[in-house]
């Protein structure tokens, strides 16, 4: 045991380690609080189809050797969830096609353009590592840090600012649109925020793993809690501590960060389905 | 004076009419039972009431201080998710938040009237259950409860018994009369049950490709009226 505390010990005298904990904390918060909105609307197509956009905009952003990518990757992000948006609610044409088009198209159109202009000796694994994030989360830049904090903050703070309306709109559309709610603008407002934390997220567990941050911890919270509130904080309480210990496991035993975050949301995960069957109310 | 006039009004789908030339208004305190075939736009006229899209021509007002989001509002079908996380207190609060503007928390006083309103439908009990687990005819009062929230003056219901079972149909029917005379609320409802109509309305609007509007006695004099209520069981008077 105090093996392991020295070891941690050691690791935490260097910031990126520190870094590492703070900004994946924040990330896996922020991805948690919108999980059940985007689990039980269609958001979660977007969502899933926005993280390989993300992946096209980097891409892009390494082609053009752009060494500070996260602002663009961002825009590309955001001005395409906005746009998806628009193509889920048009009731002329398949939205749920147009993602699952659009989502490919990226990620396809991103390898290629890696493959053809690639600087990078090793190639696989820069994809690799874009993908599954093995090490990103651990070379962020102070900048990066500092960027993934403020937004984090910003997610977090419009979340609790308008907890009532999203709740509202999550459960049901129409009322809240009859009785005055502007229903059109927090929708916008969602998919940017979607944007934002897929972003932050790709830093965090690389663009393939994304969902599992932002469903597992509502559809833990949701076998066992029955009320938003309550599978809100629930789902917030998990993430973080799964995190943490995702990182810290990884650091110990050396494994990709993203991958093993994922790992530990599974066990949990299957741990609150256990726990809900057994207590299920009959 | 009325509270709520259609003029003219013509509904449809991205252009398409489904059904054309209605007219009517509604003033403080009337019971108006929309009826008509199915399929013949009972619900579609109830969304461009709401406002939830808009007519192909024609138009919707409100007058006599009640304003388009003063309308509370009971949907045919919820599209709620099976599986959707809400205790029943959390439901009937939502109907504040169309009013709460830019404000992040329910006030004192809303969280009093969302009690008292739970209490005149008789949910206080499982308040906090979830909205999921109860029954059709629970949930139905639910969301009664939280269409009170959301306006004190005129509630629009799209069918509000359907698939729920005669006593409970009956209850509700009752719970909307009571608060359409003691609490003065303007009722529009639409009904396929005519013998209720027949007893709670004070007005009908027949929707079809005949359309009616008028005092429930002048829809029975009518000959629309007559044989629509004689094929749809409205023997018993
Ligand atoms: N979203 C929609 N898009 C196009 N047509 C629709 C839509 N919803 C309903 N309709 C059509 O409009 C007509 C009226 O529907 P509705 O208002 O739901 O009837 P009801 O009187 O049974 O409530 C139906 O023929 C239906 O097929
Ligand atoms: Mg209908």
């Amino acid at each position: 045991m105090s093996d392991i505390y020295e070891k941690l010990y050691y690791y935490f005298q260097f910031p990126f380690v520190r870094y590492a904990l703070i900004v994946g904390v924040l990330i896996a918060l922020c991805s948690s609080l919108l999980g059940v909105t985007l689990v039980l609307k269609r958001f979660s197509f977007i969502g899933d189809g926005l993280s390989h956009v993300a992946f096209g905009a980097i891409a892009i952003a390494s082609v053009f050797n752009l060494t500070n990518d996260m602002p663009f990757v961002l825009l590309i992000t955001v001005i395409s969830a906005i746009a998806l948006l628009a193509a889920g609610n048009n009731r002329r044409i398949n939205g749920d096609a147009i993602i699952a088009m659009i989502s490919v198209s990226a990620l396809a159109i991103g390898y290629l353009l890696m493959n053809i202009f690639s600087v990078s000796t090793n190639l696989s694994g820069d994809v690799c590592s874009t993908l599954f994030g093995s090490t990103s989360i651990l070379t962020l830049s102070v900048y990066e840090v500092w960027l993934c904090a403020i937004l984090s903050f910003a997610v977090v703070a419009f979340f609790i600012f308008f907890y009532n309306k999203i709740f509202s709109i999550s459960f049901d559309e129409n009322f809240s649109r009859a009785t005055g709610t502007k229903a059109g603008a927090y929708n916008i407002f969602i998919a940017v925020i979607i944007a934002i934390i897929i972003v932050l997220a790709m830093n965090l567990v690389g663009s393939l793993l994304i969902s599992a941050l932002i469903v597992f911890p509502a559809l833990s919270a949701m076998s066992i809690f029955k009320s938003f509130k309550s599978v809100t904080i629930c789902s917030a309480l998990m993430s973080v501590t799964c995190t943490l210990a995702g990182i810290l496991i990884s650091i110990l035993a050396g494994t990709p960060v993203g991958s093993t975050i994922v790992a530990v949301y599974i066990v949990v995960f299957a741990l609150f389905y256990g726990v809900g069957k057994i207590t299920v109310r009959k | 004076m009325a509270q709520l006039t259609c003029k003219d009004l013509c509904l449809g789908y991205d252009g398409k009419v489904i059904v054309e030339n209605i007219n009517f208004s509604v003033s403080q305190g009337d019971s108006l039972y929309i009826l008509g075939e199915n399929g013949s736009g009972k619900s579609t006229l109830v969304k461009t009431i709401l406002g939830l899209m808009p007519p192909v021509s024609g138009t919707v007002e409100t007058s006599d201080g009640l304003s388009p989001t003063q309308i509370g509002y009971l949907p045919q079908q919820t599209m709620v998710q099976k599986d959707f996380p809400a205790s029943v207190r959390e439901v009937v609060m939502s109907g504040f938040a169309g009013k709460s503007g830019l404000r992040p928390f329910y006030t004192k006083e809303e969280k009093r009237a969302c009690a008292e309103n739970m209490k005149k439908m008789g949910i206080s009990d499982f308040a906090s259950r979830c909205y999921r687990e109860l029954s059709g005819g629970q949930q139905q009062r639910v969301l009664l409860a939280r269409a009170l929230c959301a306006a004190d003056k005129m509630l629009l219901l799209d069918e509000p018994v359907a698939g729920l079972d005669p006593k409970v149909s009956h209850e509700m029917y009752e719970t909307i009369d009571t608060l359409n005379k003691k609490y003065k609320m303007t009722i529009i409802m639409v009904s396929h049950d005519i013998p209720a109509a027949l007893k709670y309305a004070t007005h009908i609007l027949h929707v079809g490709s005949e359309v009616f509007f008028g005092a429930l006695d002048q829809y029975l004099g009518s000959q629309l009226g007559s044989h629509y209520t004689k094929i749809h069981g409205g023997g018993e008077q």
